[in-house]
């Protein structure tokens, strides 16, 4: 066990930094334009200069990098506040399940062009009548030669407005048991047939949609996995999805609410005095600092061969309710204050209002909680009315 | 970077693991529990023959100068076992004191005995309900004659030497004096969990030998809980693990309403539950260990960040899992009370979580003022 780097560790950190220091964009070359002008702006630099995705094959747009050279260079790219956020589903989850299940030529058509940061991809799994019970889904598919007609609804669509693909969970044969009728397509977003209609969250912003299917075409060659298969290659995306959700922090990390205390007071002394100020502060820095060495372990794990497994959910189980709880407290210390948006601490009161998105968001607290017990612990499944009976028998409530 | 134990560090834990699965089985815990036996003393005489007691102790001591990488193995396998012997106090802490603070004389003459088991030494430091300061402390040293009155004090009936905090009138006002058995008298006192033993222990003008730096006997002993601290969270973890498996195996075979009750979610959150915390606090220990196997400037937060942690898990763990046990766990008779016990008897022992959640940000606050 050596938390330090290796002599040669320690000269990739050194190169990063060097490397960063000299590219990362300046305020003016960012000014004037939008969020993903910015985050294909710095996409499409670390690309040209082999930094992108730098685990992938080197025919893919990565350089073969080992699992802690990825971690090295996280660290180092987390100390500067970069724009990054539109390309987490299509370099986090998307590619992944490429990287398994797609076939050399799909890889090689697609991956490249997620490095460059050229496409943006969204996830299309969620549909209003099936969230949690994914497999319940009801957009249907149905072949035409070459090609699948898709009909139907999905929801929760992060960025679908502005994606070039998507990655999409379909039913394909509605008379066997709900696992086993379902296929996985990634789409081409400007199809013919797509609508994307944007929905308002509880902050006033709309960073995910509706998006409605009518007869879109998607050509079999698009297909991952076999017919039928649809649902083990899901797995793969889901749990990639939670790996890369679990490492944010959301906007409200512990050093911001220790600084915030430090700063505020109670009575005539500091915030950061009070004793119940002190444990509420201690408990998140554990769960904090739990969940930053159990992210390391895992990656000890990978570097050694082993697959990512179900003990991902921890991290977006625990730091979903962690940053809820730490923006909740902060608007506390701020007292009668913290109920104004224009309050100079507006991190708070955002994550506040955008926190309750993280606990449902790839997978509910609830479904975490179900895959640790089941997978990890062994325990036994809940009794399934649905199982085992054609997909089209299962009783609905509508 | 590599974030997991070595090989042979994982061949010494499935070494210690059968050990103890084989010594140390919890009919032997009982034994204690219902006996009149303060520990077990074959069990003591074992693990002095596999020499563990001796781990971290250099060589010219009789030890064998290994790391605290494979006394943190030890440690978690201690826990697992809920081993009743007193590991903790002579290891952990009165070893810990003299490598740390000991002169060479003391060193030459505890050390190769604490190393290979024959001497037992614990601390004594608890003199009254509530929480220890060092401006509570009564006990007094005048001219290397100790008097006074410590509470609480584990294994202070069966150690061959304490090591006693006491109030000074130099420095900071408290120094730590070694104090041999013979000078003092004791009183067995029943604890929450009596697989451990303690005593009150009556110092009349004992003779005692000054340990460390006259008037910084808190400081000393602060530093040294540090330590302590990640060691015995590791005996916490050790605890946690085998009490949700407990749970989990109980979970898979007891049916209610024609079902397995791990198959209800109501069961299943709490052990999903019992697993994140376990787990969190053995990632704390990973880095904790590293701290104090390297002597890294973080030891004190970490080892706050070990212990608040690793006694949220363990209590958590044991209450659930004799909820988990329905009426069964509650009785006499199931082994679940047996961690329940020892998971709040390592919550207190070097200080209560809220005193650590404190110890938490002040290192935190230190470390801010370093960097």
């Amino acid at each position: 066990m050596d938390f330090n780097d290796t002599p040669s560790e320690a000269s990739f950190r050194k190169e990063v930094r060097e490397w960063l220091q000299r590219n990362v964009p300046t305020k003016d070359e960012l000014k004037g334009l939008t969020e993903i002008q910015q985050c294909k702006l710095w996409q499409r630099r670390k690309s040209d200069a082999g930094w992108a995705c730098i685990r992938w094959p080197e025919k893919y747009g990565g350089r073969n990098a080992s699992a802690i050279e990825q971690v090295i260079w996280q660290q180092e790219e987390s100390k500067y506040d970069l724009p990054l956020g539109i390309f987490d589903i299509g370099i986090g989850m998307a590619a992944p399940t490429l990287m398994h299940w797609g076939t050399d030529q799909q890889r090689q058509k697609h991956l490249p062009q997620l490095a460059s940061g050229e496409h943006i991809w969204c996830q299309l799994f969620s549909e209003p009548i099936a969230g949690s019970d994914l497999a319940g889904i009801r957009s249907r598919a149905i072949q035409e030669g070459d090609v699948w007609v898709v009909n139907g609804q999905k929801i929760w669509t992060s960025g679908a407005h502005y994606s070039d693909f998507g990655i999409i969970v379909v039913r394909t044969d509605p008379t066997v048991p709900k696992h086993e009728g379902l296929t996985y397509f990634f789409v081409d977003m400007k199809s013919l047939g797509i609508d994307v209609k944007p929905i308002k969250q509880i902050s006033g912003s709309s960073n995910f949609n509706e998006v409605f299917f009518q007869n879109v075409k998607i050509p079999d060659a698009n297909r991952l996995g076999a017919v039928g298969q649809g649902w083990k290659v899901s797995i793969t995306t889901l749990m990639n999805e939670r790996a890369a959700l679990g490492t944010g922090d959301g906007g409200v990390a512990f050093k911001n609410v220790f600084e915030l205390a430090s700063q505020l007071m109670i009575e005539d002394r500091p915030a950061i005095d009070d004793s119940q100020v002190r444990s509420a502060l201690a408990n998140w820095y554990c769960q904090e600092s739990g969940l930053r060495y159990t992210g390391y372990r895992a990656l000890t794990a990978l570097s050694r061969g082993e697959t990512p497994g179900p003990e991902h959910s921890i991290s977006k189980l625990v730091g979903a309710s962690k940053i809820q709880d730490m923006a909740s407290f902060a608007l506390d210390l701020l007292e009668m204050a913290g109920s104004l948006s224009t309050s100079e601490q507006a991190r708070y009161f955002d994550t506040f209002l955008n926190s309750p998105g993280f606990r449902v968001a790839g997978g509910t607290d609830e479904i975490m909680l179900n895959i640790l017990a089941e997978r990890v612990l062994g325990l036994p499944q809940e009794v399934r009315i649905d199982k085992g009976i054609p997909f089209n028998e299962v009783p609905t409530s509508s | 970077m590599n974030f997991e134990f070595s090989k042979e560090q994982d061949l010494l834990r499935e070494q210690a693991r059968a050990f103890l699965t084989q010594h140390c089985p919890t009919t032997v815990v009982r034994k204690i529990l219902e006996g009149n036996d303060p520990f077990d003393r074959d069990l003591w005489r074992k693990i002095a023959e596999l020499g563990w007691q001796a781990t971290v102790i250099p060589e010219e001591y009789g030890g064998l100068g290994l790391t605290y990488y494979e006394l943190a193995v030890i440690a978690e396998e201690l826990g697992r076992a809920l081993a009743p012997t007193p590991f903790s106090s002579s290891v952990y802490l009165a070893s810990e004191l003299l490598l740390r603070d000991g002169s060479p004389g003391q060193r030459e003459r505890w050390l190769p005995k604490l190393a290979n088991g024959e001497t037992i030494g614990t601390l004594a430091f608890v003199e009254d309900l509530g929480r220890s300061t060092p401006r509570n402390i009564q006990t007094i040293a005048r001219n290397g004659k100790i008097s006074g009155r410590k509470i609480a004090v584990t294994d202070g009936d069966v150690a061959d030497f304490v090591i006693v905090l006491v109030m000074s009138d130099k420095g900071n006002g408290t120094s730590l004096y070694c104090v041999e058995s013979k000078e003092f008298s004791y009183e067995i006192v029943d604890s929450i969990d009596p697989t451990r033993s303690h005593a009150t222990l009556e110092f009349n003008r004992a003779y005692g030998e000054l340990i460390g730096t006259d008037g910084y006997g808190w400081e000393t002993m602060n530093a040294v809980f540090d330590r302590a601290a990640i060691l015995i969270a590791w005996e916490q973890v050790g605890g946690t693990e085998s009490t949700l498996a407990q749970a989990t195996e109980y979970a898979k075979s007891r049916y209610a309403f024609g079902r397995p009750i791990g198959s209800f979610q109501a069961i299943k959150y709490k052990l999903a539950n019992m697993y994140v915390k376990h787990t969190l606090a053995r990632s704390n220990c990973y880095y904790g260990t590293w701290t104090l196997a390297g002597g890294h400037a973080d030891l004190p937060l970490a080892a706050a960040t070990c212990r608040v942690s690793a006694i949220q898990a363990y209590y958590y763990a044991t209450k659930e899992n004799i909820q988990t046990h329905g009426g069964m766990g509650f009785t006499w008779e199931f082994d679940c009370q047996l961690y329940y016990r020892r998971a709040k008897l390592l919550a207190l022992n070097l200080g209560s979580e809220h005193w650590w959640q404190d110890r938490l940000i002040t290192a935190h606050e230190q470390r801010n003022k370093v960097a």
